[in-house]
């Protein structure tokens, strides 16, 4: 194979993992939207608590990695169910600007609470040993970590994808989020179903946010530096819709990676560019409803 | 009634709202006050001042068009550096310098009108940031022109009317400023108070509702918008000439969060929101100067979902929800 392809393959699967990462941390985000219309900007702060907690038990415990995944999980679910249940629980009635702006508060003050906490620094995440090094498939040098995270992303995907589609948790979810009111009236609980799902959501933002640290090093403003990302996710693949989510995160990671390898100068420039121009031609993302 | 008295009865409602309120010259006498209450803080009042024309100008898209903007600082750094740039390249007039500054970030927001109008929710918070992000990097990475993370360094503009020297008590900058927003806050008072005010007030409350009415959202949407973006240079530009420097911060994400504060902090759509607000921000800020950022953020953070979980809006919907309660104990029940 040319240099020429190579290069493209590797930069395309890395593209792959990178987007990968954002879908595990948006998922959550597309249905808090979807079904209560919520305008979660803390969202990707849950992400970051999620890394902060498997740093301390890496740090504090002496956890491996994948250890220290579902204490993140369960420490971030944990949280997320005290945040809904007292402050989210108030703003459901309130317009929507009103949630952004509490929202947006309640990031800054993860922000700093994580700051003080555990101080500016950036950290990654030490990878075990098995997951060093690299695969060199046809000359395509991947790493081996970038494997590992997109089968257990795709395991996961898999796993949304059939509770959501396969089990009746996943059917009054979709009618959740297809017609709150009529899904009300048909009996089931709406509200139930919502604090279930954003802290699973939470849960899923954290193991996004444990797992890619090597792309997305854990830091005290990462609630903000990522939130951009995960809402452009969200909107390019229409809110609500986990399909969406799915393949619009794939193609921003690995748009992304294209743009920062042809134009390093641009940053997320080429990114930022074409999901101008999605939006512009689908305001309502690629797979909304009508 | 019938409906002609209707008519009239709503024409005078109009006029009674639009006529000048007793705490409104009060308002502007306070701010002269001081300049001779405070000499010696002077420039922080030409900060707050251009802090809350900057609000002022969010308020108008945000409490009066509904269109919520994260990135609302693209148009006060293109302001700013507008002015500064000038400065620096030998036309230090601070009048035209001002003006520039205001028609280019119009022309700016007249072209990112176009994607504003036709985005909502999420999208529009996504916009707004992402072209602001991408104007930030620009403007980092053109250290040539913008002098990248140093800030525009070197501007010196002329005496104003080739009169007044800037001078180093920052007398004249806030004379020179309090003026300049005050017309501002005039021309921002007419447009709210006019029928074309009224249509963004109908925008904002319904605007599934307000086509079936026969009006023109997008083109109503497009015009606050450059509007706004004008005001927001003109404060970027301002601010750019009283302390005689561009920082690559004005263009920064931290500054929408600041004046987004102020305003939520102030209250939403009744002007005085973005003074009362710019007010208890700067000096608060200034008298924690010395606290760590993170505390700062913290600080922040914790009045926006206060402000939003307790008061129906802001500081100045706070003091009107208690005066309508003291009336209304007073009056026995007659208020409405």
């Amino acid at each position: 194979m040319s240099d020429f392809l190579t290069t493209w393959a590797a930069l395309t699967f890395n593209g792959i993992s990178f987007g990968m990462i954002l879908f595990l941390i948006s998922s959550g985000l597309t249905v808090t939207l979807g079904v209560m219309r919520l305008v979660n900007l803390s969202h990707c702060g849950f992400a970051m608590i999620g890394g902060y907690i498997a740093m301390a038990a890496v740090d504090y415990l002496g956890f491996g990695l994948l250890a220290s995944v579902p204490v993140a999980i369960v420490g971030t679910m944990i949280i997320a169910a005290v945040v809904e249940r007292t402050l989210f629980q108030w703003t459901y009635g309130i317009t929507q600007l009103g949630q952004i702006l509490m929202t947006f508060g309640l990031t800054l003050v993860m922000v700093a609470l994580c700051n003080i906490i555990f101080g500016p620094l950036l950290h990654a995440l030490p990878v075990p040993n098995w997951l060093t090094g690299n695969f060199d498939v046809a000359n395509v040098i991947v790493s081996v970590y970038r494997v590992f995270l997109v089968i257990v992303s795709g395991l996961i995907a898999l796993g949304i994808w059939y509770v959501v589609e396969r089990t009746d948790f996943g059917a009054r979810l979709r009618a959740s989020v297809d017609n709150p009111r009529m899904a009300r009236c048909a009996g089931i609980n709406v509200r139930q179903i919502f604090s279930f799902t954003f802290t699973v959501g939470c849960g899923l933002a954290a193991v996004g946010g444990v797992l890619g640290t090597q792309m997305l090093p854990i830091e005290p403003y990462y609630a903000l530096d990522y939130l951009i990302l995960t809402l452009i996710v969200v909107a390019t693949g229409g809110l609500g819709s986990l399909k969406g989510s799915f393949t619009a995160a794939l193609l921003i990671g690995v748009l992304d990676t294209y743009g920062r390898y042809i134009l390093p100068a641009g940053g997320g420039f080429v990114m930022y560019a074409i999901v101008l121009v999605i939006l512009l031609i689908r305001p309502q993302g690629l797979f909304a409803r009508a | 009634m019938t409906t002609e008295a209707q008519t009239t009865k709503a024409i005078a409602d109009f006029r009674a709202q639009v006529r000048w309120q007793w705490y409104e010259p009060l308002f502007w006498l306070g701010a002269i006050a001081w300049y001779f209450l405070f000499p010696t803080y002077l420039p922080l009042g030409t900060q707050i001042l251009c802090a809350a024309l900057f609000a002022l100008s969010l308020d108008l898209i945000l409490g009066y068009g509904g269109i919520v903007s994260l990135g609302h600082t693209t148009f006060f750094g293109i302001g700013a550096y507008t002015a500064g740039l000038l400065a620096k390249h030998g036309w230090g007039e601070p009048i035209t310098c001002l003006l520039a500054g205001g028609a280019l970030a119009a022309i700016a927001g007249w072209i990112c009108s176009f994607v504003i109008v036709r985005v909502q929710g999420v999208a529009l918070l996504l916009v707004t940031l992402g072209i602001n992000l991408v104007l930030y990097e620009a403007a980092n990475k053109a250290y040539t022109i913008t002098g990248g993370a140093d800030g525009l360094q070197g501007i010196e503009f002329w005496k104003l009317f080739g009169v007044f020297d800037y001078d180093i008590y920052g007398r004249v900058s806030f004379v020179y400023t309090l003026a300049v927003v005050f017309v501002l806050f005039l021309v921002a008072r007419r447009i709210v108070h006019s029928p074309f005010g009224l249509a963004l007030k109908g925008m904002r409350e319904n605007w599934k509702r307000m086509p079936a009415l026969g009006a023109a959202l997008r083109r109503h949407g497009a015009l606050i918008f450059v509007l706004s973006a004008a005001i927001a240079g003109l404060s970027g530009a301002l601010l750019a000439e009283s302390v005689q420097f561009v920082a690559l911060d004005s263009l920064g994400v931290q500054r929408s969060v600041d004046v987004l504060t102020m305003l939520i902090v102030g209250g939403t759509g009744v002007l005085y929101g973005s003074f009362v607000g710019a007010t208890v921000y700067m000096v608060v800020r200034d008298q924690l100067a010395d606290l760590n950022p993170a505390y700062w953020y913290f600080w922040i953070g914790l009045i926006l979902v206060v402000i939003v979980l307790f008061t129906r809006n802001g500081l100045v919907g706070a003091l009107s929800d208690a005066t309508d309660w003291l009336k209304r104990r007073r009056g026995g029940g007659t208020a409405s």
